[in-house]
């Protein structure tokens, strides 16, 4: 399976939670799939999907589940000793792992190489890390939400796109929204 | 006057409650004072541009949030400045140590010191620097302009504001 596969499959579980998307194709892909108020999409700054939805959840007690990508958290590696030491049980880092940099056209990262994310999260301090093939996503994510303790998901998949249109929606309108649906 | 325990007062009156830090030597004092507030939940990062991800999210999930880095950090931050706090209009006070100023020890300091007040300048980010210790009385003012105008600003502290290195 490919992203946004996995994307439409566990679209009906992330309808009302807040979500932080990650930026470019994968945020294009939710967008198309299940546009929804309780969605952030990151229109840049990569990297940082991880650490908005770790404050986010810091700050409040609604679930929060971050899709994230492997290339984005190989940026941000500081993130994972942040939520290893700090992360409440609201809180759900789903990686979605295609050992590539999707949005730029599928250049490899490490992780299909020798790199271990999930190896790498359990020595930052994450105590609840799982492992999942693709099509287990939705019991996973389903299962992590219903624990309600810290968890970080590491998804692996296969690496490609979905063709979508781009999110035209200005910036402020998302972040508005999504701070009318934190509130609500 | 204590400008660390004052800092943190301002901070606590204006309602901020989530405060990231990336350490440097001139901002110890005020990290620690943070750090042992009950109404300041304080969150070491990593790296700057990763805590004002963090601050961001906690702004959008109702805390009021502040970073208190060094200003090597605008180094490191100017594309989550931009396509983050900026783009997304989120407010952000930056309390920074200007390393590099007079009475700093350390030659390599005045490297990004010479870039700091240009570069906040392009990227349009109102910016103050606190050079006597009185001026700390202005920090209340700026913080209540931040959360106005849902803008990122820095505030520039440099060494002689805290008083020097003691012996140099
Ligand atoms: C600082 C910076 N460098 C590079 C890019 C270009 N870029 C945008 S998305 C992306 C790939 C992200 O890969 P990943 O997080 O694995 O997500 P995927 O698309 O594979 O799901 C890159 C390299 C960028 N936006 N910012
Ligand atoms: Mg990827």
């Amino acid at each position: 399976m490919i992203r946004s596969e996995i994307l439409k499959d566990i679209a009906p579980i992330l309808r009302d939670k807040l979500v932080v998307c990650n930026i470019g194709i994968p945020s294009q892909e939710l967008h198309a799939i299940d546009d929804q108020p309780t969605n952030f999409y990151m229109l840049g700054t990569m990297g940082l999907a991880s650490s908005i939805g770790l404050g986010l959840a810091l700050a409040q007690p609604k679930p929060v589940i971050v899709i994230d990508g492997d290339g984005s958290v190989l940026t941000n590696l500081g993130t994972l000793p942040t939520i290893g030491n700090n992360a409440p049980s609201n809180y759900i880092l789903m990686i979605i792992d295609n050992g590539s940099y999707g949005s730029t056209g599928d250049q490899p990262t490490y992780t299909g190489m020798k790199t271990d994310l999930a190896g790498m999260a359990r020595a930052a301090g994450c105590d609840n890390v799982v492992e999942v093939q693709d099509v287990d996503t939705g019991e996973a994510l389903q299962k992590a939400i219903e624990d309600g303790v810290a968890t970080v998901m590491v998804v692996k998949c296969d690496s490609g796109n979905a063709k979508m249109p781009v999110i035209s929606m200005d910036p402020v309108v998302i972040r508005d929204r999504f701070m009318k649906a934190v509130a609500g | 006057m204590n400008i660390d325990k004052k800092i943190a007062d301002d901070l606590v009156a204006n309602d901020i409650r989530f405060v990231t830090t990336v350490p440097c030597k001139q901002l110890a004092g005020v990290i620690e004072e943070v750090d042992q507030r009950d109404d300041i939940f304080h969150i070491p990062s990593n790296k700057e541009d990763e805590g004002m991800g963090l601050c961001a999210g906690a702004w959008m999930g109702g805390k009021r949030p502040a970073i208190i880095m060094q200003n090597t950090a605008i180094g490191v931050t100017i594309n989550t400045l931009a396509t983050l706090i900026q783009y997304y209009r989120m407010p952000l006070p930056m309390i920074i140590s200007y390393r590099g100023e007079l009475r700093e020890p350390v030659a390599c300091q005045v490297e990004m010191a010479v870039h700091t007040k240009a570069l906040l300048a392009q990227l349009n980010i109102p910016t103050y620097h606190f050079h006597w210790q009185r001026d700390v009385e202005e920090f209340d003012n700026i913080l209540k302009y931040t959360f106005m105008c849902n803008k990122p600003v820095a505030i520039l502290t440099d060494a002689n504001f805290w008083g020097g290195y003691g012996d140099q």
